[in-house]
């Protein structure tokens, strides 16, 4: 294979370069950039900036996306706290179970999502094995509410953090944790302001990760949101019904709205995680 | 820890000060299973409960139903068609990233997970905006007899996009780590390229590869969202098994619905017992420790 010279790339007699290249950049550019750039031509070229916001300045439109990005920051803020706590457990105790409570973790990763939907409507439906009860004891409804919103994205998220921290405690040194109780602190202030500064940039990329995930999910939640317009209806169905109705630039329009938020959330996520990584220094 | 401790007459337990009290420890423990148990397990304990809810001949007569058939054969071939080709991709995207350097790497890198932080929704409609009826390109296929929207074409783009960075980013924290040094002295001593890369690099990644493979055929057979959009939903024809899962569902088919998610459970046990079995096996060759 003859190697060609590539004046972004520097030399090497290593080959395959063209193959690899090109297979890459075959791939990558039929399956994800012309899809991507089709769809910002259409709504930035196609209708405008003005346009789209035309199409997302209604009642329903931004009550659909309020409630995607509210029930995903509510699940995941949920995740973060407990995949911490979940992460902690698993690699510090000892307990019967515990290796196949770390590979049961996963299980959202492996469970397609339409599956996990119908299976956590059969138990949180009024007439189920833990909604009837949530029903009784506390006289909420968690199905066809937001909080069935809420539960079905905590499924979906939660394996991020998890897995981002998991390692980061395996790294810990315990001389750090030592050095903090000699000095007096107590386990509480060493857990606080030794370890917990430390599981932040990775507690913060499983965040970001499961926060990504949760905000476009539609597989798990439709099947218990109820779908009802303004009230327990999430972005992703409206664009579903935007293009049932063959209403393409409204759908686009939504995309976009959607997209937009994702990464200005996302963006904001990465600026703390670099003002953490800083206040501690390199980890 | 205080096993090593040999103090016969202890006045009162001892606790090193990096260990959280025994209460706390419990306590801990118990919130996060019985948290997992509302969430992970009591779920899937629910789907085969539904779905044996009349009885095994019952659930397995749901399945030998033509349209379930056609919907299993359908996930079957769709999986089929494009885990191979994110396998292959995966492959030349982590050989050009980690074997050469050039500009513009970390770009490729983000592009290749950009998949990951869009909805499945929207992975649809971009399939839908290219190749839908109403597009130039959309018209001319369908009039030339290639429909890609509302046909397996179109289910298999949209699956390719949603699994796109699987494979590839299994591979390329494991390529990085091992280096050049192992292909470079193949090639020193006169392997062709294809050589160096069946006899060197292939046996140095391969768990690694099936790892990847394994998650993305997981979610490939799993895909809703996307495949919702682009299919079309026509029974027997375009319906994979959790669109499948949706029709029965929303035509009170419990058990038939049930079923077919029984079956999609099973493949997810599946493929949850493979993958853990390669982390205790081969860890070492895995990016398991910095993965996600």
């Amino acid at each position: 294979m003859t190697v060609r010279s590539f004046t972004l790339r520097s030399p090497t007699p290593m080959p395959g370069w063209g193959l690899s290249f090109g297979i890459m950049l075959t791939m990558l550019s039929v399956v994800v950039l012309i899809p991507m750039t089709v769809l910002l031509w259409r709504g930035f070229v196609g209708f405008g900036a003005g346009g789209i916001w035309d199409v997302v300045n209604r009642p329903r439109v931004w009550s659909a996306l309020e409630l995607s990005f509210r029930a995903a920051l509510i699940a995941s803020l949920f995740n973060l706290v407990f995949g911490v706590i979940l992460a902690w457990v698993l690699v510090r105790y000892r307990f019967p179970g515990k290796r196949l409570i770390d590979a049961a973790v996963d299980l959202p990763f492996a469970l397609p999502t339409a599956v996990a939907g119908i299976a956590l409507t059969a138990i949180y439906a009024p007439n189920g094995v833990f909604g009837s009860v949530i029903q009784d004891t506390f006289g909420v409804r968690v199905a066809y509410t937001e909080l069935g919103i809420w539960i079905a994205l905590i499924f979906v998220g939660l394996p991020f953090v998890v897995r981002t921290v998991q390692p980061v405690i395996e790294e810990i040194d315990r001389e750090t944790e030592e050095a903090s109780a000699t000095l007096g602190a107590s386990r509480l202030r060493t857990l606080t302001h030794v370890v917990l500064p430390m599981l932040a940039p990775a507690a913060l990329t499983g965040f970001a990760l499961a926060l990504a995930r949760s905000v476009g999910e539609y597989g798990s939640v439709i099947f218990i949101a109820g779908n009802l317009p303004n009230v327990t209806e999430i972005a992703p169905l409206l664009i579903v019904i935007r293009l049932e109705e063959f209403d393409y630039d409204g759908a686009v329009a939504i995309a976009i709205a959607m997209l937009t938020i994702s990464f200005a959330l996302l963006l904001a996520i990465n600026l703390i995680q670099i003002w953490s990584r800083r206040r501690m220094g390199a980890v | 820890m205080t096993d090593t401790l040999t103090i016969s007459s202890r006045p009162r337990a001892f606790r090193p000060a990096t260990t959280e009290p025994t209460m706390v420890k419990w306590a801990l423990i118990a919130f996060c299973l019985a948290v997992l148990t509302v969430l992970l397990f009591a779920p899937l304990f629910a789907v085969f409960d539904e779905a044996l809810r009349r009885g095994w001949a019952f659930a397995v007569a749901s399945l030998s139903e033509p349209d379930a058939q056609a919907a299993i054969r359908l996930t079957l071939l769709v999986a089929a068609i494009t885990v191979p080709l994110n396998a292959v991709f995966g492959i030349a995207a982590a050989w050009a990233i980690t074997k050469f350097d050039w500009r513009g790497k970390a770009w490729v890198i983000t592009l290749i997970d950009l998949p990951f932080s869009v909805s499945p929704v929207v992975a649809g409609l971009l399939f839908v905006l290219m190749f839908g009826a109403n597009s130039a390109l959309g018209a001319w296929l369908v009039a030339n007899g290639f429909p890609v929207v509302f046909a397996v074409p179109g289910i298999v783009l949209a699956t390719l996009f949603i699994t796109f960075p699987f494979v590839a980013r299994e591979l390329i924290p494991v390529m990085l780590e091992q280096g050049r040094a192992e292909e470079e002295a193949a090639l020193t001593l006169g392997a062709s390229g294809w050589r160096t890369f069946l006899t060197v690099t292939l046996p140095n990644i391969r768990w690694a590869l099936l790892y990847g493979v394994l998650l993305c055929n997981a979610r490939a057979m799993g895909e809703f969202g996307a495949v919702a959009v682009v299919s079309g939903k026509i029974r027997g024809q375009t319906t994979t098994m959790p669109l499948m899962i949706e029709m029965f569902y929303n035509e009170y088919l419990s058990v038939a619905a049930f079923t077919m998610a029984g079956l999609l459970a099973l493949l997810a046990f599946v493929t949850l017992t493979l993958k853990t079995a390669l982390e205790w096996r081969y860890a070492d060759q895995l990016a398991a420790t910095y993965r996600h």
